[in-house]
């Protein structure tokens, strides 16, 4: 089975936020509005962080995508009371939407704060609304539950249908989620980080490489290649 | 509306007449002061039924702020309901005579905190309607489910706690209610009416006081008392691991379970104080409820008062010590950050108030416990905040600073929940006796055995002389009590 990973090039990331917007479109994540933002409602399962440090003009700012981790060790499954969220058979993190009670208790946990929830009930403005993404998998999620970045996993799925309707033997290259795909700088890379051939693995173990939080040990499957 | 009292062969003792008291007459304060409370809860009704139409977003929560005001009451409410355990089953098994007439109020207490602090919880989740996954699906795993499985567990067995030691008092309620109809025999009273004895004769069970039953009864409330302290212990342990566990900025502390069971202990003796100083005042109860109950547990608020202070103070020095950066950050925000004032508020209310009030014996009175407890309560439901908030405002990746500015929708709950406790509490003891009356009577037969005994000990020589032997006047009935010696020589 691949052990789905990302590498994001820190060096060529500047910032566009192409891929908040794009992962956005494919998952169906709602708009909360300016006023629900600046009270921490947004949905944003990608979302660009800005660190900065010191005063103008001495500056320092880092700006990183940050995506769910998909940890391999990751501390939001093991609290669940209900199983809803779980590392699947894929590695990846996913959240049952039916089963979830909405108790937070995962996303209190995730150290990445990559969890989100909805306070209402979703809605969309019309424009928005005319272009929502049919697939079933991201259908609008109900109000009450938690949800985040899967990977688009519902690519991975078309994927390995359209690879058996094919007749041919799957490709970690068939699939890439919507973030890295629209990529403005090509910063982002996607694969199979098990597979010594794959471009990702060449780059997690790059010198470059880094994890965030890495000394808590979650072992998250995003890395970041250091700026500058 | 007065209950009909079978007035032909009552003899009531005093305490009888006190306890049973506020059971048959009810005076206008009391509507009042349900008034005031009924009209907290109904706001609460209206807050929640507004926030399970529109969704958690009516509250000040926000991403990384998920939890706040509701589990903060939730652990409050919980810590509370250790005032029933730390009187009834510790002071039980240790014999402490003086727990006998304030048992009942604190076994009071553990059961309605427990209902209120479960219902915090139902109310934070953002789909309730699905709570039954939890058993359905649970996984032990979780945190959550030692809650789910240690809270039930604890309250059934607060339940039977308070109920078995009530049957006694139940069965003599039941004898002195019993309707008009049932002595003059034949009249067609209306039944309905007396809902009340109905209510009792089913509630005690065909108890007669018998020696088997008495013994029986004994035997259970004694397991039930040695079970309880581990239950009751169990329960605040986990409720604080669902911080303990997790890999957040000074909640990942060892220290974490024995510090919340002994804030638990801590607000409950305090609420156990405001409840019985109230329910005294107001049943007209201070005859019972005396000096001794406030001398004694005065003085183990005031080591429960220490103690927390010395657990408060290992937390805090440990990490203002250490140099971690993500729990300096949680620390500074409680020392000098937006928290201090909450912060530096709760140590003078936990600490400072009460070992000033409580030291001196003067200060161990009504008035005195009342001032520390009614401290001591703000001053741990303050506690519980600054434990969730300000680690949530400061996640470990540390690129924000997040604010969690509590709604109008939590405070409502916050005051509503206070209020259906407190009225819940008041409802109870209109039904059911507020002293336990065997416990006490029983109490003051061990006292009078003691002191006969002591009196008998005390006096030189063979103390028992039989009338006849000691050759006292002719015609002294037997039972009377034998001369001291030197009056026969």
């Amino acid at each position: 089975m691949p052990r789905w990973g990302m590498v994001i090039d820190l060096d060529k990331c500047f910032a566009c936020q192409s891929c908040t917007a794009a992962c956005r479109m494919e998952n169906n994540t709602p708009p909360a509005g300016p006023d629900q933002t600046g009270d921490g409602r947004a949905i944003l399962w990608n979302e660009v962080l800005a660190f900065v440090e010191g005063d103008y003009p001495k500056t320092q700012v880092l700006l990183v995508p940050r995506p769910c981790q998909q940890c391999d060790n990751p501390p939001c499954t093991y609290v669940c009371p209900v199983k809803a969220t779980y590392k699947n058979e894929d590695g990846i993190v996913v959240v049952d939407y039916d089963r979830c009670i909405g108790c937070r208790m995962c996303a209190v946990a995730c150290p990445y704060q990559v969890r989100y929830f909805n306070w209402h009930v979703p809605e969309w403005p019309p424009a928005l609304r005319a272009h929502l993404n049919p697939d079933p998998e991201v259908a609008p999620r109900p109000k009450g539950v938690v949800e985040k970045c899967t990977f688009c996993i519902q690519r991975l799925r078309h994927a390995q249908e359209k690879a058996a309707a094919e007749g041919r033997p799957f490709d970690a290259t068939d699939y890439q989620p919507a973030c890295v795909q629209t990529c403005t700088g090509h910063a982002r890379y996607f694969g199979d980080l098990d597979d010594p051939n794959s471009l990702v693995y060449d780059l997690s173990h790059s010198p470059r490489a880094f994890r965030l939080l890495e000394e808590m040990g979650t072992e998250p499957k995003v890395y970041y290649l250091k700026q500058g | 509306m007065d209950t009909v009292i079978s007035s032909a062969s009552a003899h009531e003792t005093e305490l009888e007449r006190a306890v049973m008291n506020p059971l048959r007459h009810t005076t206008r304060w009391f509507w009042m002061a349900i008034g005031v409370l009924a009209a907290l809860v109904v706001l609460l009704l209206v807050v929640l039924i507004r926030q399970w139409v529109l969704g958690l977003g009516v509250t000040g929560l926000g991403r990384p702020v998920y939890w706040g005001i509701y589990i903060t009451n939730f652990v409050f409410f919980i810590g509370i309901s250790h005032a029933g355990t730390l009187i009834t089953a510790i002071l039980r098994v240790t014999n402490a005579e003086w727990r006998r007439p304030i048992t009942r109020v604190a076994e009071a207490i553990t059961f309605f905190a427990l209902i209120l602090g479960a219902a915090q919880i139902l109310l934070d989740l953002g789909r309730l309607d699905r709570v039954l996954n939890v058993v359905i699906f649970g996984r032990f795993q979780s945190p959550l489910l030692w809650d789910v499985t240690c809270i039930t567990i604890y309250l059934l067995s607060s339940t039977l706690y308070l109920y078995l030691p009530m049957i006694p008092d139940l069965a003599r309620l039941r004898d002195r209610m019993a309707p008009a109809a049932a002595q003059v025999g034949g009249a067609t009273r209306s039944r309905l009416r007396n809902w009340r004895y109905h209510l009792y004769r089913i509630m005690s069970v065909g108890w007669h006081g018998s020696a088997e039953q008495h013994r029986r009864l004994e035997r259970a409330i004694s397991i039930m008392a040695v079970l309880i302290i581990p239950i009751a212990v169990s329960v605040h342990t986990v409720v604080s691991w669902i911080f303990g566990m997790m890999m957040q900025p000074m909640w990942h502390s060892t220290i974490l379970g024995p510090y919340f069971v002994v804030g638990a202990i801590f607000s409950g003796i305090a609420m156990l104080f405001l409840f019985m100083t109230l329910i005294r005042k107001a049943w007209g109860l201070e005859r019972w409820i005396g000096a001794k109950q406030y001398d004694y547990l005065g003085l183990l608020l005031l080591v429960m008062s220490v103690f927390w202070a010395y657990f408060t103070l290992s937390e805090y020095l440990t990490t203002g010590y250490g140099t971690l950066v993500h729990e300096r950050h949680v620390l500074q925000a409680k020392l000098s950050g937006e928290y201090a004032p909450w912060f530096y508020a709760m140590l003078f209310l936990n600490f400072v108030v009460p070992f000033a009030v409580l030291i001196r014996r003067k200060g161990r009175t009504p008035a005195g416990t009342v001032i520390a407890s009614a401290a001591i309560a703000v001053g741990m439901w303050i506690e519980r905040f600054t434990i969730i908030a300000p680690t949530l405002t400061r996640p470990s990746l540390g690129y924000e600073k997040a604010v969690y500015t509590p709604s109008f929708t939590e405070i409502a709950i916050t005051f509503g929940s206070l209020a259906l406790f407190a009225m819940l509490f008041l409802l109870f003891f209109k039904l059911f006796p507020a002293i336990s009356i065997w416990e006490v009577e029983e109490g003051e037969h061990i006292a009078a055995v003691k002191r006969k005994a002591e009196e008998l000990m005390a006096q030189p020589g063979p103390a028992i002389v039989a009338t006849s032997v000691a050759g006292g006047p002719a015609g002294v009935p037997a039972g009377v009590p034998a001369q001291p010696l030197r009056n026969m020589e």
